[in-house]
């Protein structure tokens, strides 16, 4: 009863209609059929984009490394199927632009011939730091969409002693369902990574040696309930006593009753690993949203969850470090979501990385008439697509091709200032004061007043019964705002090259000056001497 | 290949509710408290509502809600221009007003004419065989009322009368029936009648989500309270509370016209704020104003105090604390 | 006697007020604004007369007299405009002002001598090369100023719009239909 006085967790947020039942009842499919070409983009996640050691006519196996990572926050790209390499050129990006970005073109030999990966024996017994260069190596990044490397996250939770990982089983957006198949289906596998991330992030140095033991849980009844009721055990190192362990909390919504059973029997063998229902609300997956409601603790604007001790990873994720630990697996495939108004076999399916969307659509039997949008993500956060001529990626959890009924109406209508969107938004912005102060070119009140903070979830569209655009308001903003940014720093950095060129032209002229003078002078001297000369003859 | 889209950002999907079906649903609210003011007062009450373009449906009928129902016809047609033009056109129209439309209208009718907006024709039901027939009625609209016997001032005016000449409460409310009021038979403006039916209307909006409980709790919190603590007081002084909600537009102004979305503030707290300050000005005009109706005044006056709550209540960021500061890295 | 009263009374404090007035114009008089300094601080000082005023300077003279609009520079776009228009205090509206296509400068490698002309009148030393070798323009660094073009021999420095890439592709601003008020 307490915790009903208790500071809400929840803030804002939307329950849209859920579209899940149709993908979420059948069984993910394996039986897409190998794409003749498949095209890889260099870039598919956050930071640098990785650079290619392979050259074209080169014939290359599945899972072999195409392109290394480079600097600090990158992530390697490996062949998604055996053949040949056909191109390293600029292809359409699958991006709303659909501008070009460099992309491998692999042309498929069918035979789907994996290079041998060397076995490991128990990974528990490799190091911590062994485990995180290895899943930067499969080129693991968050599959939850934000696509930041795995293996920096697990760096930094080894440098700031996470008490807290938590495994996003949320799947808050609409109309998708791959991770909760994933959790139905390969539940034990998702475990393994978990624990396989948590042995990656152990501070083998065994610093914090005065932290408090976590009371022992298993409190009947307590099992759903949140954060400070949420008492964990002491973990899998247990047998070393006192050193800080960190425990995982897998946190399913409650709209997901099949997977969060699945994933409870299989890791119940495992003390330090916790199943939770949340809430069935937008953006519940949203890390900071979901780190606060796990928690209590609030993630400080401008630093990153590891400061305060929480870290948060993606089932897929997790899937995807089991695979290359356990197998050897880099990451060349993931499950996606094809659903839609216009889907005639709408499913998951998993399809190897770079697979065009024109091919997803042939195998779904997407009625192309029927389209309005082809959404890449789910509906609430993802990118439009122009077109289906544009591979899939790390990142791509879900294609959506929705029929116009389905869509937002477009037909903007003024404000009302019925402020559905402050109440929905979970960030605790006033995105109608941000939309009139951008309408009206005020950008400096718009960042004043939080555009910074926005984190683009798609609520306040949503909502509004005007039917404002506001997340493209905040969008054309941001991108307004950095391009004024980068105008400035141009403005100043023309004006260093110009005062550059100035002292040197000045520098120049100074010393053609002194030539000059010096040439006078010397002739001067030479007519001196000279007329010396006669005058000593005379 | 599909055509070339453009870009278009999320959210790709939408709430069902428009600007259209929200206002529906308010005007769907107060229908039968309107139908039921027609039925006390006849078809006069019918002639107030004239013009109306589409926009302002919603706006000319909160305003015909608080108009005598026996109002010459030609109180409804300034009315509902100066509701369009000072409440919404000259602001730039839908959703950049300060005031709310309805209470401007009214209470720029009321200070102009205010014999016509303060007489209140007795309950006489529609098809009964006293009340003015439709022909009837138009004569009323059009020419005036001739027996001004009929009327007198609404329930809150009326004691304010009796208080002036030196009349004790016991002694004025003697003929009053609570029930009555509640149920809506007595005199008054369209919308003042029958507390019942808005009630209904208002708790029915607050379940559909169109409008929040923020707003209508804290204001009739606020009346309640301090109308108890008068009344506790000095009860022959200060009307019971239950009076106070009971009479008057109250209602109507708690549910209907205060939780005017243009006119509110955006946020929960700022919204507590709002209503709480109606209910305050509420009851200070209606019991030591000049005016037995004080809920136009009080909008109007928390109207303008709008910017300023949106100003100094706002939801803090996530990652920040009120200030707008990033939030410390606690220690552990 | 009332009215008389009253002449002399009002005269004389507005006659007392303004000579306090003037004093005060004579004595506490503000020196030469330092507007134009700070203003052609803001320009960016390539002088490359894109504004159609023979420098910088004189571009920030015009626009402290008020005879230039605030989004008179167009290499500094529109975030010059409103430092411009913050420091005099202007009302800018750059919903009807178009931003002007930026444009880069490009050398064509089948014509281009490598004669130096361009490189020398560069006022960011944007293109660099060496003589009889092919000259390229560093694209960052390039302003617009159409110098080098002019000079250019051969014609093979032309002006390009700025490629848009990934990394410069923006959400542009959403229009706003015809406002109806029409709503029910």
């Amino acid at each position: 009863m307490l915790s009903f006085f208790s500071k809400p967790r929840i803030r804002g947020g939307v329950h849209a209609e859920e579209h899940k039942a149709v993908t979420a009842t059948q069984a993910i499919v394996n039986s897409f059929p190998l794409p003749e070409k498949l095209y890889i983009p260099l870039q598919q996640h956050v930071g640098k984009p990785a650079e290619p050691l392979i050259r074209v006519g080169d014939k290359v196996l599945k899972g072999q490394l195409l392109a290394y990572s480079q600097g600090m926050i990158s992530a390697p790209v490996h062949a998604p199927s055996s053949g040949i390499i056909l191109d390293v050129n600029d292809y359409p990006a699958p991006h709303p632009s659909a501008l070009p970005i460099r992309m491998i073109v692999l042309e498929t030999d069918g035979k789907d011939e994996w290079l041998v990966a060397p076995q490991i024996g128990d990974p528990f017994q490799l190091t911590p730091e062994d485990i995180s260069l290895r899943v930067g190596a499969a080129g693991i990044v968050g599959l939850g969409g934000a696509t930041f490397p795995t293996a920096v996250k697990l760096n930094m939770g080894r440098e700031n002693h996470i008490d807290t990982l938590i495994i996003n089983g949320s799947e808050c957006e609409p109309y998708l369902s791959c991770d909760d198949r994933l959790m139905q289906e390969r539940a034990e596998q998702i475990i393994d990574g978990v624990r396989l991330m948590l042995h990656g992030m152990t501070n083998s140095q065994g610093a914090n040696l005065h932290s408090p033991e976590g009371g022992r849980a298993g409190q009947p009844g307590m099992t759903n309930s949140p954060g400070a009721n949420l008492h964990l055990p002491e973990g899998g190192r247990a047998g070393q006593p006192g050193i800080k362990t960190t425990n995982a909390v897998i946190a399913i919504e409650d709209n997901k009753l099949q997977a969060y059973l699945a994933m409870q029997a299989a890791a119940s063998p495992f003390s330090n690993i916790k199943v939770i229902q949340i809430p069935t609300r937008y953006p519940m997956g949203w890390d900071r949203q979901l780190i606060r409601y796990v928690t209590g603790k609030e993630v400080p604007v401008g630093c990153r969850s590891s400061e305060i001790g929480v870290t948060i990873h993606n089932v897929g994720t997790a899937y995807a470090t089991h695979k290359a630990i356990r197998h050897g697996q880099p990451l060349v495939s993931r499950v996606i979501t094809v659903s839609g108004g216009a889907v005639a076999r709408p499913m998951n399916v998993e399809v190897p990385l770079g697979t065009l969307i024109s091919e997803l659509f042939k195998f779904c039997q997407v009625n192309s008439d029927q389209i309005a949008r082809i959404v890449m993500g789910g509906p609430m956060m993802g990118e439009s697509l122009p077109h289906t001529g544009l591979p899939t990626v790390k990142a791509t959890s879900g294609i959506l091709a929705l029929t116009a009924s389905e869509l937002k109406s477009t037909d903007e209508q003024p404000c009302i200032r019925c402020a559905s969107c402050v109440s929905v938004c979970p960030a605790g912005l006033r995105p109608l004061d941000m939309a009139n102060n951008i309408r009206i070119n005020q950008l400096d009140v718009a960042v004043d007043i939080g555009l910074k903070d926005c984190i683009s979830c798609g609520c306040c569209s949503y909502i509004c019964p005007s039917n404002i655009p506001l997340v493209q308001y905040f969008k054309y903003a941001s991108g307004e705002v950095a391009a004024r940014q980068q105008a400035q720093h141009k403005s100043e950095q023309t004006k260093r090259l110009i005062d550059a060129r100035n002292a040197r032209m000045e520098r120049i002229a100074q010393q053609q000056l002194e030539e000059e003078q010096a040439r006078i002078a010397a002739k001067a001297e030479r007519e001196r001497l000279k007329a010396a000369e006669q005058e000593a003859l005379v | 290949m599909i055509p070339h889209m453009k870009p278009s950002s999320g959210a790709h999907v939408g709430a069902k509710a428009s600007v259209s079906h929200i206002m529906w649903q308010v005007i769907l609210a107060i229908s039968p408290a309107t139908a039921f003011g027609i039925l006390c007062f006849g078809w006069p009450a019918l002639n107030t509502p004239v013009i109306m373009d589409g926009s302002a449906l919603l706006t000319g009928w909160l305003l015909a809600m608080t108009l005598p129902p026996w109002a010459p016809w030609w109180i409804g047609v300034v009315g509902s221009g100066l509701a369009i033009i000072l409440g919404k056109q000259v602001y730039g129209g839908l959703g950049q007003n300060l005031f709310n439309p309805a209470m401007l209208a009214r209470v720029a009718l009321l200070i102009s004419f205010p014999i016509e907006m303060t007489t209140w024709p007795n309950v006489s039901p529609l098809f009964f065989s006293h009340s003015p027939g439709l022909f009837e009625s138009w004569h009323i609209t059009f020419a005036g009322l001739e027996n001004i016997d009929a009327t007198t001032g609404a329930t809150l005016g009326f004691i304010k009368t009796e208080f002036s000449q030196n009349h004790v409460l016991s002694e004025i409310l003697k003929d009053y029936s609570g029930f009555l009021n509640f149920i809506g038979w007595t005199r008054g403006s369209l919308g003042e009648t029958s507390t019942l039916l808005l009630v209904l209307g208002g708790v029915w909006l607050i379940r559909q989500g169109i409008i929040q409980w923020y707003i209508p709790v804290s204001l009739l919190l606020t009346v309640t309270v301090l109308a108890s603590v008068f009344h506790l007081m000095d009860d022959q002084h200060f009307v019971s509370p239950f009076l106070h909600l009971n009479s008057g537009a109250m209602m109507c102004v708690a549910f209907f016209i205060a939780t005017d979305y243009v006119t509110s503030p955006n946020t929960k707290a700022g919204q507590l704020v709002f209503g709480a300050g109606c209910g305050l000005l509420i009851f200070v005009i209606r019991t030591w104003g000049a005016y037995p109706e004080g809920a136009g005044f009080a909008v109007l006056l928390m109207n303008a105090a709008t910017p300023l709550i949106d100003h100094y209540i706002r939801p803090r960021i996530y990652g920040r604390d009120r200030k707008g500061k990033p939030l410390e890295i606690p220690k552990s | 006697m009332y009215v008389l009263s009253a002449i002399v009374s009002l005269t004389l404090l507005g006659l007392v007020l303004g000579f306090l007035l003037g004093i005060a114009g004579k004595y506490l008089k503000v020196e030469s604004s330092p507007i134009v300094d700070e203003l052609e601080s803001l320009l960016p000082g390539s002088q490359c007369g894109q504004c159609g005023f023979p420098g910088c300077r004189p571009a920030a003279e015009a626009l402290a007299e008020g005879n230039a609009p605030a989004t008179i520079c167009p290499p500094g776009g529109s975030a010059l405009a409103e430092q411009i228009a913050a420091l005099l205090g202007l009302d800018l509206d750059l919903s009807d002002v178009k931003e002007p296509e930026l444009l880069v400068a490009r050398v064509s490698e089948a014509t281009c001598t490598g004669c130096t002309r361009c490189f020398k009148v560069c006022p960011t030393d944007a293109i660099v090369g060496a003589p009889k070798q092919i000259h390229a323009v560093v694209a960052d660094a390039c302003i617009g100023c159409k110098k080098c073009v002019d000079v250019c021999p051969t014609e093979c420095l032309q002006m390009h719009p700025i490629e848009v890439t990934l990394r410069n592709w923006r959400w542009t601003k959403p229009t706003l239909p015809e406002t109806s008020n029409a709503v029910c």
